[in-house]
């Protein structure tokens, strides 16, 4: 390789945030890097690292209150920041192209596919309208979209979110760019989507040699991808190498602590054999108005100081199965017992102490904390609501639970707003645990939250598990998360359990195949491992 | 969605027959009948017992109501008390007039309206998107009375350039009634043209927050075929409703324009006949008043409905 293959230089870049009064805080710090053509950078780090605002810059764009303050972007030879908005304009989609998160919020849902995937070329003069709708229909084909001639006359509505995903990078790639910037582009998706939309982006920039910025938070998807490696932290650089080094060996503290195996071990609550168990569902069916069966004859037992995860994959009816526990959702037909004591499908039927001992935390705790109230307001009202305690009591008893979820005891009277994501969770665990439960179901508590923060909630959880002896119903679609905290699974598909029982047993052989399918799509740390997958598949 | 546009026909009809209803009752629990109202003078009891008798006034409401919006919906509305012939006769010319004035002032002030929205939404923040909404803002709010008025004290008086009044006939020529007719249809551009103005710029603006609006702009699409070709679709539902509604008041609720200008129309029918208490004349215009606004109203909702992708493309 020669430096003539250099295709972008980012030398030194510093992006700013401007509020009121001017600069605000600095997003991205002194970050440099070099791409040639056919190289893929993978940048990592959790949310609020800077990776998505240095991604949108190597488009020349920064979001709304954004400036890009200090350094150089030379895209070919050319400093894009001294290009006037036309130029710009120019280089965004023919040199340079975005992917992003989320396709189903990214396509225009008035658009055909043809329409979008065409753009970039017909709109920037460089093909005509048939000639871009051949381009489109090839790389359908390259990325094993089906019915390739037709798939573009869809609306985004009309195709699954794996297949928009791909088409997504059919439209990045219509105008043959030098670089694409993937952005987080399989978080999105369900893990066992995951594999072949991986896999279809791999081949697409090695068969095109297109340069590639690939920026996710799973070190496991960016090793499968990536030849270099760059981790970021609070907008600065915190080590960069090849994705073998980093992997191997790491040589900051934080990567280090990214790479290492996740908290392991299992300390399980000693169970007092009880005849009966705290939770028992027995062939429950529920729907939702449009007549579609969400859950279908499910059964499930949970025991005191049990963590049962309930996994699968979107659609599945995990959550479903917990607004039916809870009564949010009526059931159609089954049992669903709590100690032993049948309670009512609706949860206006059941009573005060039957909705105590059965409590939920989220998975947005954004969106589940009501942002005008004080912390005494959340988690003092299931205080004052169940138990009836006086004022001053409430107050004890809610810095006695802030104390018990390492929070400080000032953050009494703040509102979730002042808090971090991290911290917002805390706060919905301490709301939960102020009804004196016997069961939590979790609701893919950790999925909104980064993976560091994850891991501390989820040591929070155990622990308060081994203090009081809660039982846990533990919805989520991370299968790591369950091998490591769950005693028992219940695996779901398409609103049926397909398997059950012990996690050991469940996740060893002979697997019920939709378990070896999902078991084989969780990324592991190492670069071979998506060739792996693949092979293994094809070999079947 | 074919099921969706049925269940809005039923709806339109159904509120159709509610308003039928509410118009006759309105107009039965005014003071006087019409038996005393042709009698006037004459009303003594026996003569207004016998007039009664032969308007069929003696029978119950509802078999009225039924005999009158029967014969309504077989276009008979009944006789007019003033000049004693067909109401539907009087109304006919009065009908194309109004409509005539709504076309006329639709037809500038839709388009206007949508185009001054979405330049707004382009360049928003600007001189011209403050300067739009500032000037939509004072016509919506002065009166509509005021600026007929004063349309016609500047364009016609002082500059002496428009006739003041638009009297036109039945046998006024195409040409000349465009002409007659240009002042109070500015003035009814100059009211509705606002609040479609706004509503066009929110909604774009609203739509230009979204995921594939900034995905748009990494494609290096220039900035008003995204606000055209991308958010200008997505943001049609509310804007059609809008519309409607004010092409619903450029048919129902021009009267005082119609009044200004002694435009012959609909509006100044009804005046009229509210104040010589011709009731069967009061009750169809009502009832077409009515029966426009719902027609509309449907329209906008079954054009939403197939504004919408995922209603005209199911899965």
């Amino acid at each position: 390789m020669n430096t003539n293959d250099i295709v972008l230089e980012v030398d030194r870049l510093r992006v700013q945030a401007r509020n009121d009064r001017g600069a605000g805080p600095v997003l991205v710090d002194d970050v440099s890097f070099t791409l040639r053509q056919g190289e893929v950078i993978g940048l990592i780090g959790e949310s609020g690292a800077g990776k998505t605002t240095i991604g949108l810059a190597c488009l020349g764009y920064t979001r709304n209150g954004c400036a890009i303050e200090g350094g150089r972007i030379v895209f070919r030879g050319q400093d894009i920041l001294t290009l006037s908005p036309a130029g710009r304009r120019a280089l965004r989609g023919p040199g340079v192209a975005y992917i992003a998160q989320s396709a189903a919020a990214s396509f225009n849902p008035a658009m055909t596919l043809f329409e979008q995937v065409c753009e970039i070329p017909v709109r920037h003069g460089l093909m005509t309208a048939d000639a871009a709708r051949e381009v489109a229909i090839g790389l359908f084909r390259e990325l094993d979209l089906p019915d390739p001639e037709t798939f573009g006359r869809r609306y985004p509505h009309q195709v699954s979110g794996g297949q928009l995903q791909r088409a997504m990078a059919a439209m990045a790639m219509a105008a043959k760019p030098d670089i694409l910037v993937f952005d987080e582009p399989t978080t999105a998706l369900d893990v066992t989507t995951q594999v072949e939309v991986l896999a279809a982006f791999r081949k697409l920039i090695k068969e095109h040699r297109t340069a590639a910025i690939y920026i996710t938070h799973d070190l496991a998807v960016v090793a499968q991808i990536a030849d270099d490696i760059m981790v970021l932290r609070h907008g600065k650089m915190v080590e960069h190498g090849t994705a073998e080094q980093i992997l191997q060996a790491p040589r900051a503290e934080y990567t280090r602590r990214l790479v290492a195996e996740r908290v392991q071990g299992h300390a399980f609550v000693e169970r007092v054999a009880e005849e009966v168990p705290l939770l028992s569902i027995r062939g429950v069916t529920a729907s939702y108005a449009t007549l579609l069966r969400v859950i279908d004859g499910v059964s499930l037992e949970v025991r005191r100081g049990d963590t049962v995860a309930v996994v699968g994959e979107s659609g599945s009816g995990k959550s479903t199965l917990a607004r039916v526990i809870t009564g949010l959702l009526p059931r159609e037909s089954g049992e669903v017992l709590f100690k032993g004591e049948m309670l009512p499908p609706a949860l206006a039927r059941r009573s005060r102490e039957q909705k105590r001992r059965v409590q939920m935390i989220y998975q947005m705790p954004d969106v589940a904390l009501n942002p005008h109230q004080t912390l005494l307001d959340i988690i003092g009202r299931p205080v004052g609501f169940y138990f009836g305690r006086s004022r001053a009591e409430i107050r004890e008893r809610v810095l006695e639970l802030l104390r018990m979820m390492d929070l400080p005891e000032s953050f009494i009277d703040r509102t979730p707003g002042e808090l971090s994501g991290g911290q917002k969770q805390r706060v919905g665990i301490a709301r939960a645990l102020a009804a004196e439960p016997d069961l939590i179901i979790c609701d893919e508590v950790t999925s909104a939250l980064d993976q560091l923060v994850g891991e501390e909630i989820l040591r929070l959880l155990k622990r308060l598990q081994e203090e009081l002896g809660i039982a846990y119903l533990f919805i989520t679609h991370d299968l790591g998360v369950v091998k490591r905290i769950a005693n028992k699974v219940a695996v779901m598909l398409r609103g049926k359990m397909v398997a059950g029982g012990e996690t050991a047993e469940v996740f060893a052989p002979p697997f019920h195949p939709y378990t070896e399918l999902l078991l084989s799509s969780v990324p592991e740390m190492r670069s071979d491992w998506l060739d792996e997958v693949l092979a293994r598949r094809a070999g079947l | 969605m074919l099921r969706m546009i049925g269940l809005r026909l039923a709806l339109g009809v159904m509120t159709l027959f509610g308003a039928s209803v509410l118009i006759f009752a309105g107009t039965e629990i005014l003071p006087g009948d019409l038996a005393s109202a042709l009698l006037q003078n004459n009303a003594t009891p026996e003569n207004l017992a016998t007039m009664r008798e032969q308007l069929g006034l003696d029978r119950p409401a509802v078999v009225r109501y039924a005999a009158w919006f029967g014969g309504a919906l077989q276009g008979d509305l009944g006789r007019s008390l003033a000049s004693e012939r067909p109401v539907a006769g009087e109304l006919a010319p009065r009908l194309r007039n109004t409509l005539f004035l709504a076309v006329y002032a639709a037809a500038i002030a839709v388009p206007l309206a949508i185009a001054l929205g979405l330049m707004a939404a382009v360049w928003q923040g600007s001189v011209f998107d403050r300067g739009v909404n500032m000037v939509t803002l004072m016509t919506i709010s002065i009166p509509e009375y005021l600026v007929g008025y004063l349309l016609m004290k500047y364009i016609s008086v002082e500059l002496g350039w428009l006739p003041t009044l638009a009297n036109v006939t039945d046998d006024t020529a195409l040409g000349e009634r465009f002409y007659l007719t240009l002042l109070p249809m500015l003035t009814l551009v100059l009211v509705v043209i606002a609040h479609m103005m706004r509503m066009t710029r929110a909604s774009v603006l609203a739509i230009m927050a979204s995921p594939y609006i900034e995905m748009a702009f990494l494609k290096g699409i220039p900035k008003w075929i995204v606000v055209v070709r991308h958010a200008f679709p997505n943001a049609l539902a509310p804007v059609i409703s809008v519309v409607a509604l004010n092409l619903a008041y450029l048919i129902v609720g021009v009267v005082v324009v119609e009044a200004v200008f002694v435009y012959p129309g609909l509006g100044q029918l009804m005046v009229d006949a509210v104040s010589k208490h011709d009731v069967p004349v009061v009750q169809a215009c009502g009832l077409l008043f009515s029966s426009a606004f719902i027609l509309l109203n449907m329209l906008a909702d079954i054009a939403a409905i197939l504004a919408n992708p995922r209603l005209r493309h199911p899965r």
